[in-house]
């Protein structure tokens, strides 16, 4: 069955977007991320206009992590503090990210952009976490203990002015690297599309050293906020937001991030890290081989007016 | 949105008066559909023109040699078309052509090949097909030359075909007698909304005897015309309707899918 989508301006076939949806939501779930980074491909593949893409799919993950939040904030694993102060940075960055978006935009290089953005950000994010994934598993092989939080150990980020308290994660840290870690979020989702689930948790637990409980349901929050707020600003200034398109991706991702939770639960969380790495860095991967072959067409076109 | 006033010359049927003295033809034509509505079901259109060579006098019986070239002109659209180069490895958009207020769709349907119709200085003086239509370009703000078989030129009629966009059938205009003919314009899906000028030219012996002007409508309707307009012109609203669309669909979620 096809529609139209009135934003993106061309037909579709609804249980692919549907069916596309599940299996990002399914995704999503199982590893406590928005799933933005293989949503925004999959559109593109389809013939979205990458910024229409990168503009609805921040809707998109604003719905997932929003039913994601709700469950952890019933659980009380909510560092609200924390999120709060992570918001600060990240509408801050969210805001930058969408200027620099309309910017580039306009002198048409977004998609290259977009596409090393791509290439560095989920080699890297990707190549650690199949590296770090890979030694916890040998370690656990050889029965020593997985120990991801090492309260002893200070480096130079805990020396910062300014310290806070964040009670109900146990952490004593200062507000310039939570803003900081906000503000990068929060830039980087805007021009990327991407929530940021998988460089956030990462953040928080190597650099402020926030424990495994309260983690995910804070960078939930942080998601749902920026996402959010992406969504209008996106809408506001470039007009790109289709809310047909992203309607029906909802639909199948919030469904498909239930079946995926539980899923999830089934698995050790090394396997699921190494999982999450060898997927992150094969899209990664796959972008870089888009910038580096010789394309099968040199030419492009785009409308030179908004829209 | 209703422009009646474009459909109205149609229903005239349109005379045209610089038809050279020695033929007296007359075209009338019409199409099936003078608006196509773009809805949520939307999926390519094709819109059928019916057209009939008359003569004035009837003294004469008419005679079979003519030929006929339809072409369709969609909303005109400034792009840009970018030229991507290898720089330290990577393949990004390099150099760049502006064309200027080029047709965004182009049909040209012809009842045999245009060459065999009329000759290369006619096609290139009526701007008649693909290779002879004008496509102004600017280049960083200068005017650039409009060459025929220049690559940036080149490379927007191929994407423009591509898309189905731009098309040019020599077998789109079929007679069903030597005085009544037909021609189908396809709409691919992706066919931008606005006016269409359509104009038939009737030719004999390579002559340009007749030509008629018509158009068509293709605009967004109903739920499809609400969103994309409230997009365009209520921006912030339609953003936060978005968000709080996303919000409800997650607390839905949960809420449908409590485990407690």
């Amino acid at each position: 069955m096809q529609i139209y989508l009135p934003i993106a301006d061309l037909p579709v076939n609804i249980f692919l977007i549907l069916g596309m949806g599940l299996a990002v939501g399914f995704i999503s779930g199982m590893f406590g991320i928005g799933g933005g980074f293989l949503m925004t491909p999959l559109l593109i593949f389809l013939g979205v206009s990458p910024a229409v893409a990168v503009a609805t799919v921040s809707s998109h993950i604003a719905a997932s992590s929003c039913s994601g939040a709700i469950s952890y904030w019933r659980r009380r694993t909510i560092d609200v503090p924390l999120a709060g102060l992570l918001l600060a940075g990240g509408i801050a960055g969210t805001a930058s990210g969408v200027w620099l978006f309309t910017t580039l935009r306009s002198i048409g290089q977004l998609d290259i952009t977009i596409g090393l953005s791509y290439v560095l950000l989920l080699g890297i994010v990707g190549g650690l976490m199949v590296i770090e994934s890979v030694r916890a598993i040998m370690r656990a092989r050889r029965g020593k203990p997985i120990e991801l939080r090492r309260p002893g150990s200070h480096t130079w980020i805990h020396g910062l002015p300014f310290k806070l308290r964040f009670k109900r994660s146990g952490i004593y840290v200062s507000a310039v690297p939570v803003l900081g870690i906000g503000y990068i979020i929060g830039f980087v989702g805007a021009v990327m599309g991407i929530g940021g689930g998988f460089l956030l948790v990462p953040m928080l637990i190597y650099i402020l050293r926030v424990p495994t409980q309260t983690v995910i349901g804070t960078s939930m929050v942080l998601t749902l906020v920026t996402m959010a707020s992406a969504t209008v600003m996106h809408a506001a200034t470039n007009h790109l937001v289709d809310a047909v398109l992203a309607m029906f991706l909802m639909v199948g991702g919030v469904v498909g991030a239930q079946f995926g939770a539980r899923a999830g639960q089934r698995i050790s969380g090394e396997r699921l890290r190494l999982l999450l790495g060898l997927l992150v860095l094969a899209v990664g991967i796959r972008f870089g081989l888009d910038l580096t072959l010789p394309p099968e067409n040199l030419f492009t076109l785009r409308p030179l007016e908004a829209g | 949105m209703i422009r009646p006033a474009c459909l109205i010359l149609l229903a005239a049927g349109g005379i045209t008066g610089a038809a050279p003295p020695a033929a007296a033809e007359r075209l009338v034509t019409s199409l099936s559909e003078h608006r196509v509505m773009v809805t949520s079901s939307f999926n390519g259109s094709e819109v059928v023109l019916f057209g009939g060579i008359e003569r004035d006098t009837g003294a004469l019986p008419l005679r079979g040699n003519y030929d006929i070239a339809v072409t369709v002109i969609g909303p005109r659209q400034t792009v840009v078309t970018f030229r991507k180069e290898r720089v330290l490895g990577i393949w990004l958009n390099y150099e760049s052509r502006v064309f200027e207020n080029a047709p965004s769709y182009l049909a040209v349907l012809t009842n045999r090949p245009l060459e065999a119709i009329t000759n290369a200085d006619t096609l290139r003086r009526l701007q008649l097909g693909l290779d002879n239509i004008a496509l102004p370009q600017r280049l960083d703000h200068a005017p650039a030359d409009d060459v025929p078989g220049e690559t940036f030129r080149k490379a927007f009629l191929t994407l423009k075909d591509e898309h189905g966009l731009y098309r040019q059938e020599s077998n789109g205009v079929t007679f069903l007698t030597p005085a009544l003919f037909r021609a189908s314009i396809a709409l691919p899906a992706e066919v931008p909304t606005g006016t269409y000028e359509i104009e038939v030219k009737l030719f004999m012996d390579g002559m340009l005897i007749a030509r008629t002007p018509s158009a068509l409508e293709i605009y967004k309707a109903g739920f499809e015309q609400f969103v994309s307009s409230s997009a365009q012109n209520h921006g912030v609203l339609y953003g936060l309707a978005a968000a709080l669309m996303a919000i409800l669909t997650g607390w839905f979620a949960s809420v449908v899918f409590r485990r407690d």
